[in-house]
């Protein structure tokens, strides 16, 4: 068993008004896994990586990182864009590296390099409000890649983005993830990306926010198109639908 | 094509002639019937002159009247500059912590809320070798305040996110300042210049009212103020325009100073296209 990166054990998060937003969640993540996060909506997944990012602490329970000051290199992509209005594309994304007191010049090429990869040439000097939803969201993408992050937080990414855009998107960072050993954890409401994406999909239910399935998605990298319409593809998908109307069926009833 | 663009541009320029020219209308409208009911009732001057006196008085008087309204402009200067950086200053006190916010603004309310008038005669005793200082203090305590409020609200109204992202990110209490909280005061504070300029200016003539202070330093108020003692009402009237002409083009130089400053990103200066 090699060592985790990071460990909930037994969970909870309570918020000040009374809502438990998570109960008894217990999870561990082992470096360079691309976690898949689904369910439901208000069943807790922003709130696991609001507590990974270290935004809040759990109200019980035990949250472990191991090994050396994971916590400061991580990079988050929130549910919203949350870029700064006032700034323009490439001042946005330079933010995180600015932070880190690095000059603009010498990292102006890997700030380029990180609008193509969410396809914005042309837009450097656009300012958010000149943008689509779609596009500002792919401008806090490149905010997250500009950074060499260890782990890499994703809630909901690409939620606001058309089907064309979005399988591109994932195969991108697919290859970013095996080139540079990212560990992720991602969240969506699409099954298929889960299945397309992970290396494990973590379902979940809501009231109270729980962990339900752990499915290890065994298919190898470089994954494919023909991957998607695959027989073991389909497979994956039904048992993590299964999982979730499961869950579903108990609330009902 | 380049028929298209001129069109366009045509179309542009004759919006924002429009701009000028309505209220310029409203304006010429209202002075014109102005002169009507003075000349159709006979209003005697010293009751309500008409516009045509009032315009020749103003010529007649300018040599009189302008350096009293320069006096006027320089102590309304002076407490307006002194009220946006000590606003600004305190505002960023506030914001450091609760608790700093919630010892001191309440005195900070308590300045504001209490009536310049009856304030002034005590500041002009306390400061009686200095007029100029006095009446500078006067309109500071009127002016400071929105600028205060405005500027701490805007402080505390940064996006939740951007300040996890800030956090996450590693960013200092120093940088989430600079970067954060600055930029999302910056159109609160805009708004709180320009309700703060025209208050140091109505500040300024109040505390002058109060002074009566003569002599060669003498405000534009105290022209209002003298005049209307002599029963020289349509001098009064073309000190009062004076006056009113200043306090326009206040609001208007920060407007257009607030506009430029937002042009790129906030809703109050961008045209809405859709
Ligand atoms: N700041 C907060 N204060 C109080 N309750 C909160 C807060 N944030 C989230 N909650 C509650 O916690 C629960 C989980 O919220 P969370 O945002 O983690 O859900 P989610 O799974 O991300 O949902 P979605 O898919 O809609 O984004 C919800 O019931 C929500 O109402
Ligand atoms: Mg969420």
């Amino acid at each position: 068993m090699p060592v985790p990166l990071l460990t909930f054990k037994v969970i909870d998060k309570v918020y000040q008004n009374g809502t438990v937003a998570l109960q008894g969640v217990n999870l561990i993540v082992q470096p360079g896994e691309f976690i898949s996060l689904v369910g439901p909506s208000g069943c807790g997944k922003s709130t696991v990586l609001r507590l990974v990012a270290g935004l809040g602490t759990p109200t019980g329970g035990l949250m472990n990182w191991h090994g050396p000051n994971n916590q400061r290199n991580l990079a988050f992509v929130f549910q919203d864009p949350a870029l700064m209005p006032w700034a323009n594309v490439v001042e946005n994304v330079y933010l995180p590296l600015k932070l880190k007191g690095q000059p603009l010049r010498s990292v102006r090429e890997r700030i380029q390099a990180a609008i193509n990869t969410v396809d914005l040439c042309g837009c450097e000097k656009s300012y958010p409000r000149q943008l689509s939803g779609g596009m500002k969201m792919r401008v806090s993408i490149a905010r997250a890649l500009v950074t060499t992050p260890q782990i890499l937080l994703m809630d909901e990414p690409f939620g606001a983005l058309d089907e064309m855009t979005r399988s591109r998107l994932n195969s991108d960072l697919l290859h970013l993830w095996e080139k540079k050993h990212w560990t992720v954890l991602f969240v969506t409401h699409n099954i298929y990306e889960a299945v397309y994406l992970s290396t494990r999909v973590i379902v979940m239910a809501a009231h109270p926010g729980r962990v339900v399935a752990n499915i290890p998605i065994e298919a190898a990298y470089p994954r494919t198109d023909s991957f998607r319409t695959s027989s073991q593809f389909n497979y994956y998908c039904r048992e993590i639908m299964a999982a979730l109307s499961e869950v579903e069926g108990v609330g009902v009833s | 094509m380049g028929k298209q663009v001129s069109q366009v541009f045509d179309k542009r320029n004759s919006k924002t002639a429009w701009n000028w020219l309505a209220p310029a209308l409203v304006g010429l409208v209202g002075v014109i019937s102005w002169d009507i009911f003075v000349r159709l009732t006979n209003t005697p001057p010293y009751l309500l002159p008409g516009p045509g006196l009032v315009i020749k008085t103003l010529v007649e008087e300018w040599g009189d009247l302008f350096p009293s309204l320069l006096v006027t402009v320089q102590i309304t200067l002076v407490a307006f500059l002194t009220a946006v950086v000590s606003g600004l200053l305190i505002a960023i006190l506030f914001a450091q912590s609760k608790w700093v916010e919630r010892s001191f603004f309440p005195y900070a309310v308590i300045l504001q809320t209490t009536p310049i008038v009856a304030i002034a005669p005590l500041i002009i005793i306390w400061l009686q070798n200095n007029t100029f200082m006095a009446l500078v203090v006067c309109a500071w305590i009127v002016a400071f305040f929105p600028i205060v409020s405005n500027t701490t609200l805007g402080l505390n109204s940064a996006d939740h996110n951007l300040q996890n992202l800030f956090e996450i990110y590693g960013a200092s209490r120093w940088q989430t300042l600079i970067h954060l909280r600055l930029p999302s005061a910056l159109p609160y504070f805009l708004g709180g210049l320009r309700i703060s300029g025209g208050l140091a200016l109505i500040g300024a003539v109040v505390a002058e009212f109060v002074a009566g202070t003569g002599g060669t330093r003498s405000g534009i108020a105290y022209q209002i103020l003298i005049s209307s003692f002599n029963l020289e009402i349509p001098r009064m009237f073309a000190a009062l325009a004076m006056t009113t002409v200043l306090g326009v083009a206040i609001f208007v130089g920060l407007t257009v100073l607030s506009d430029r400053l937002l042009q790129h990103w906030h809703e109050s200066a961008i045209k809405r296209e859709n």
